[in-house]
């Protein structure tokens, strides 16, 4: 399911790809896993039945728990661009043997980071879905589909948009669920493809509830992230089509 | 503890000596959707037991009679009554599909020689009446034996009809339809200890009806926020009790139970009585909340305890104490460690449902692989059998089985990572007189017998 021993291109930064690499090499750490665990958790937020309504029960619980991890980000002050290559990578071969995030608070407190110096960059609103900031300094101001402000109102936005699916899942229409599975051709659980950015923002940006998840921040370009061109302008035709 | 202690009801599950007596359904390694079996439950007596399945049918097996010439199908469970229940629908409003998957089954107690069952889907709950036809008249004046009018200018002697024996026919109509009282999807039925009313709960609303009426019912419990936005918890089970008819329990998806007493208010919003115990802070984590929902709450035949399903365990409490339960038992702890790739999955979020022995000694739930578990309250001692077609000898003692949780693994156990979470046993009944258990097992029913049976 999950793509393994792929060609990927050499980031420009290499520090920080040797660094995810060593860390794909040994056990992920605590803050990739639990990134990893947010990743699933708004996938499965995402994943509706296109004919029966959700389970609501198993819809709270997933709120509740992606509601946990921000707050914990929030206070770890850990919200950061993660450079996609090495968030894609790691935490997903080993998606299936994090055991890890099942350890008890006090296995983890020795390895939990501190707050992250961080390398500069805003925090990110859904730092593993929206890793394209290149494409989101191309957008234009008036494109309704991003919100380009500060983290705070993004940390707002994020609870907004986490309500949106509750109200998507209360009142849902056929068009909107429509909408949902319009352009899906491959798996919603491609994950792999979801934190690289590129397809996740386009299959994210259906649905009334879901844009915001991949709505960001505009943090200054890194030069981790750099992409083709082509890619870019690609993916910014998508998302504004939609 | 008051419970029905004598009359062939030896104490606990592990004195016993569990033997497969019979399975019911297909063999077949492909399972179709809508065979799956969705609830199961015995009935007063335990004469009769009901299953309903994913296909919205109900099928009621009934219990031989002691027949001397044919001692070993004597207890043997033969269907009675098959029956389509619920059909699938469409909700026009919201264009969704209406599942009709029977969620649960509740019988009424008898009070004459037919027999009543409520069985809900996700958003009606029907009461069915279950008769049986044994005879039939014969000699009518206006028609022939076949049905034909008779031409009435022929008729030339009038004839009093006679009831004549006939192959036994059992009958099931629908009595009532208790319909469109539910916006979330039900979870629990449960027939009041005053036979006239029951209560039905959905994630956020618990109703009560009566019984003779359909076009009303009342709300007793209404957790909807103001703003849906603002929904972080949910209704997961509810139950009356087994004597008192003003109290009922509910539980919810932060491991919660409340009790409450209609008599307090007409909506009991307020609780009398709040079950919840402390979480252990060293051992939180990111599921925590998730495997501390609760799935099943039921309680004991005395009425003095209640047992709770959570992901890992089951508790039983004592209603006199809400600070924790009186007992813990671990169903699966092993899977502790594994609750990423449960999450992941969508394993972590399967509903077991737990039940008592008709003395209250013994408890079982269901795991995974087709295990189930048993816990003898008395002898705090427990057993984890299996449900599969390779222990189906008839009368073949069902072997413990055990799961090694690491190192070295001995014969005849078996290793996490092989076990299917795909069989799932979500649903099993207990006789409520006898020591005979009906288990669910994806589209099977096993049925199984103490040997001293």
């Amino acid at each position: 399911m999950f793509a393994r021993g792929l060609k990927r291109k050499s980031a420009e930064d290499g520090e920080d790809v040797e660094g995810g690499l060593a860390g794909a090499q040994a056990m992920p750490s605590y803050s990739l896993q639990r990134q990893s665990l947010l990743d699933m958790s708004l996938v499965k937020l995402q994943l509706c039945h296109m004919l029966v309504e959700p389970n609501l029960c198993r819809s709270v619980l997933i709120a509740n728990t992606v509601r946990q991890i921000q707050e914990e980000m929030a206070q770890d002050g850990t919200w950061r661009v993660v450079a996609p290559q090495a968030a894609g990578r790691a935490p997903l071969d080993r998606l299936v043997s994090t055991d890890i995030l099942c350890r008890s608070v006090r296995e983890q407190e020795g390895e939990r980071p501190g707050p992250d110096a961080g390398d500069g960059h805003t925090p990110d609103l859904v730092p593993g879905l929206a890793t394209v900031p290149s494409a989101q300094a191309l957008r234009s101001p008036q494109s309704s589909l991003w919100e380009v402000d500060s983290s705070r109102e993004n940390r707002g936005g994020f609870q907004k948009s986490l309500d949106q699916i509750f109200e998507t899942l209360e009142n849902k229409t056929s068009g909107s669920v429509e909408e949902l599975f319009a352009d899906v051709d491959s798996p919603y659980y491609d994950l792999d493809a979801v934190l690289t950015g590129m397809v996740g923002s386009t299959q994210s940006g259906h649905g009334s509830g879901l844009q915001a998840f991949s709505s960001a921040t505009a943090p200054p370009p890194s030069s981790s992230c750099r992409s083709d061109l082509g890619e870019l302008d690609h993916a910014v035709e998508i998302l504004v089509e939609t | 503890m008051a419970g029905a202690g004598g009359g062939g009801c030896p104490a606990g599950g592990n004195d016993l000596q569990w033997c497969f007596s019979q399975v019911k359904g297909a063999v077949d390694e492909d399972v179709a959707e809508a065979d799956i079996i969705s609830t199961v439950e015995f009935n007063y007596s335990g004469d009769l037991l009901a299953t309903g399945d994913k296909g919205g049918r109900v099928v009621i097996f009934q219990r031989e009679q002691e027949n001397k010439s044919r001692p070993h199908s004597r207890g043997e469970y033969n269907v009675y009554s098959t029956f389509q229940s619920h059909e699938p629908e469409f909700d026009y409003l919201k264009s969704l599909e209406i599942e009709e998957k029977i969620n649960k089954i509740r019988w009424l107690p008898q009070q004459n020689a037919a027999h009543f069952l409520l069985s809900t889907n996700d958003k009606t709950i029907k009461l069915w009446k279950i008769s049986e036809r044994d005879k039939r008249a014969e000699g009518y004046n206006l028609k022939d034996e076949d049905g034909r009018l008779r031409d009435p200018f022929r008729i030339t002697a009038l004839r009093v009809p006679k009831l004549k024996p006939m192959d036994l026919m059992v009958e099931a109509s629908p009595r009532r339809i208790f319909a469109n009282a539910h916006t979330y999807h039900i979870n629990s039925i449960s027939v009041n200890s005053d036979h006239e009313t029951y209560l039905s709960a959905d994630d956020l609303r618990i109703n009560l009806w009566h019984l003779e009426i359909t076009d009303r019912s009342f709300n007793i419990v209404d957790i909807k926020p103001v703003n849906m936005e603002e929904l972080t918890e949910v209704i997961t089970a509810a139950e009356f009790h087994p004597h008192q008819c003003n109290v009922f329990v509910y539980s919810s998806s932060k491991g919660t139970v409340r009790l409450c007493d209609m008599r307090s208010s007409a909506l009991c919003d307020r609780h009398s009585k709040f079950f919840e115990e402390p979480e252990d802070p060293s051992s939180r984590s990111f599921f925590s909340e998730i495997i501390s929902s609760i799935s099943d709450v039921k309680f004991s035949h005395s009425g003095r305890y209640m047992m709770t399903r959570d992901y890992l365990s089951v508790k039983v409490w004592d209603l006199n104490m809400e600070s924790r339960p009186v007992e813990t038992h671990q169903v699966h702890e092993y899977l502790r460690s594994k609750l990423c790739s449960l999450y992941e999955n969508d394993c972590i979020f399967d509903k077991f449902e737990c039940c008592w022995s008709g003395s209250d000694s013994a408890i079982m739930t269901g795991s995974y692989n087709n295990f189930f578990r048993m816990f003898d309250r008395n002898t705090r001692r427990d057993v984890t059998l299996e449900a599969s077609r390779e222990n189906s000898k008839p009368r073949a003692s069902l072997k413990p089985r055990k799961v090694c949780t690491g190192g070295k693994r001995k014969k005849d156990e078996i290793s996490v990572d092989s076990l299917d979470f795909n069989k799932k046993i979500l649903h099993t009944a207990w006789h409520p007189a006898e020591n005979i258990i009906a288990v669910a097992a994806t589209n099977n029913l096993y049925i199984f017998q103490d040997k001293v049976n």
